[in-house]
């Protein structure tokens, strides 16, 4: 809604959960929320929707939340857009916060354009910087645009809530403090038919065939230096050892070596994992769009001249079939002595 | 079937120009193409108008030029397309954009299925999909990467992080897709041609779709662009880790355990 900004207060954050436990993504959201009501002045509310998930209040609040505003409902129980936007709505036309921020998820992404129509409101998706302009009492929101080719800065001047949509994996969720206590308030939800329209049928969560790139702490990937479909399999064995996923680049993904589900680059995956083994690809600029954040890579390839070099913190020039075997069999041999 | 396909014509993402007083990108002079995910809406489109009948219409917003990206939809099987375009349109944010082709489908009338690619290669939000589908007070379903009709209802596959959901919604209603959907087809030259000579291409503006000026473009957009710069890919230093097979390797293992990996 166009609002002046004196009626809007209070920085919003939307939890999100699965089987009983807080996605990290809601932690992040709360460190960077902490800090933004801190230098606002202003109190930091956590919206939480579900069916029998009071018990998640009390970590909310630990990790910085003053309030929880708690919708606990069967229609609630698997995320919809309908059931979901209505709840929000509602609340942030009565309590009207100043900031509302969703991780940049599956399910923040389907959600909060969808709300921010409602709201007749700017939303900036998937940031990676969030700050203040105390002066002009501002959001000011910064995104990678162009498959990560632009850095863009962007401000939402007249509309209320600013509502940004935030990249996982990127803000620093608080230390948790036992025992801080706030504020949780049971909100009622009344839902429209509209609301229930859609119905999920199933869910299927896939462990093989699946890559879940975007929470890995660790990738090896590969790319045409690999060789042929079956070369992966020395990946896989090292991405097992490091507790990690495997990714691949789109040149192996389009020759039909594996799925695209394990795409990393602009038109797959954006990560930013711990660690990123790299191995034989070349670095294409739209695959290291994809993979630049990420804190340590790795790359392993044959040729010294290959691009992906100049974003590597270690290279090593060599033929992954010989150096990821060894690494292989001696991340074994470590973790053997270790556990002695 | 009526089914509405929403594209963008986007820049080639290598090059990238940005207008130094508006922060907006500067399209004019840049290759470009369909945006990729849009192509499997159009795809997608034209498999479910081969399975029950009906018609495909196309609609973008852009400049004149976008009327290209509306020739190959063409090319690909569309029955119509729609160009919404003028000088009041230029600068959108997703919030203006997603009303601008929300008054022309409303103009266009009864359709039952609206597909639209999840997300844009410029812009990146995937925002404009699910906003249209609240402009339009439809159902959404985002993700998509299988879908299937059977009379009034649609039945779609969604992706998860790691899975999928099963979803199901009566028409009409709004799908985003991604590539996993399908693979798009290629035009014949034939086809090319035909587009070009014997197609019809829509040109609306704003007073055709009965657009409020403030709700428009650069002027109607409740974002705003303050700065767009070039992020630095450089990283600190390359370290080279030298030698033999087993070398590198132990040199890595030294590194995974310092830097807590292991």
């Amino acid at each position: 809604m166009k609002a002046s900004s004196d009626e809007y207060k209070g920085v919003w954050i939307v939890s999100e959960h699965r089987a009983g436990e807080l996605r990290k993504v809601t932690l992040e959201l709360l460190g960077k929320g902490r800090e933004l009501a801190d230098t606002l002045g202003v109190e930091l509310v956590a919206l939480l929707l579900g069916y029998h998930v009071s018990g998640l209040c009390k970590e909310l609040i630990e990790y910085g939340a003053d309030k929880v505003l708690l919708a606990d409902d069967p229609e609630l129980e698997h995320y919809r857009t309908g059931t979901y936007a209505r709840v929000i709505a509602d609340q942030v036309i009565k309590r009207k916060p100043e900031i509302l921020l969703i991780g940049a998820t599956y399910m923040g992404r389907d959600l909060a354009p969808r709300v921010a129509k409602r709201l007749d409101t700017g939303l900036t998706a998937d940031c990676t910087e969030l700050s203040i302009d105390t002066e002009k009492r501002l959001l000011v929101q910064t995104r990678p645009a162009f498959g990560g080719n632009i850095m863009a800065t962007i401000v939402t001047p007249q509309h209320r809530p600013q509502m940004a949509t935030v990249r996982p994996r990127v803000m620093k969720a608080m230390e948790r403090c036992v025992g801080k206590k706030g504020e949780i308030v049971r909100v009622t939800v009344s839902f429209h038919d509209e609301d229930l329209r859609v119905k999920v049928l199933e869910v299927v969560r896939e462990a093989k065939g699946s890559a879940n790139l975007e929470e890995a702490d660790v990738i090896v990937a590969g790319g045409k230096g690999v060789g042929m479909p079956q070369g992966f399999a020395v990946l896989e064995e090292l991405a097992g050892e490091l507790g990690g996923q495997l990714g691949a680049s789109r040149d192996v993904v389009d020759a039909g070596w594996i799925s695209s589900t394990h795409q990393v680059g602009q038109t797959g995956k954006t990560v930013s994992p711990k660690l990123y083994v790299a191995c034989g690809i070349s670095g294409a600029a739209q695959h290291i769009a994809g993979m630049k954040d990420s804190e340590i890579i790795v790359a392993i390839n044959k040729d010294p001249e290959a691009p992906i070099f100049q974003v590597a913190d270690y290279a090593i020039v060599g033929d992954l079939h010989q150096v990821v075997p060894v690494l292989t069999r001696k991340l074994r041999e470590y973790k053997k002595q270790v556990r002695r | 079937m009526h089914i509405i396909v929403c594209i963008k014509q986007v820049p080639d993402t290598h090059q990238v120009q940005i207008d130094a007083e508006t922060g907006c990108l500067v399209r004019e002079g840049v290759p470009s193409i369909i945006n990729p995910e849009d192509k499997n809406a159009i795809e997608e489109a034209l498999r479910l108008k081969e399975r029950h009948g009906g018609h495909v219409t196309v609609i973008t917003m852009g400049p004149a030029q976008a009327e290209d990206a509306l020739r190959e939809a063409l090319a690909m099987g569309a029955d119509q397309a729609i160009l919404v375009t003028g000088k009041g349109f230029a600068g959108a944010d997703t919030w203006a954009t997603c009303y601008a082709l929300g008054q022309a489908i409303r103009k266009l009338g009864n359709f039952d299925l609206i597909l639209c690619g999840r997300q844009a290669l410029d812009g990146c939000t995937a925002q404009v999909g699910p906003e249209l589908a609240e402009f339009l007070d439809l159902p959404q379903v985002t993700y998509v990467r299988g879908v299937e009709v059977e009379g009034k209802t649609v039945r779609a596959k969604r992706s998860l992080e790691d899975g999928y959901e099963l979803i199901e919604t009566q028409l009409p209603a709004l799908l985003t897709v991604v590539k996993d959907l399908n693979v798009p087809r290629l035009p014949s030259l034939d086809e090319v041609m035909k587009a070009y000579r014997e197609k019809e291409i829509k040109i609306w503006g704003a007073e055709d779709i009965e657009a409020d000026p403030d709700h428009i473009g650069l002027r109607g957009s409740r974002t705003r662009i303050v700065r767009a710069r070039t992020p630095e890919f450089k990283k600190g230093k390359t370290e080279i880790l030298s030698g033999s097979a087993e070398q590198a390797a132990e040199s890595l293992l030294v590194i995974f355990r310092e830097r807590h990996i292991i």
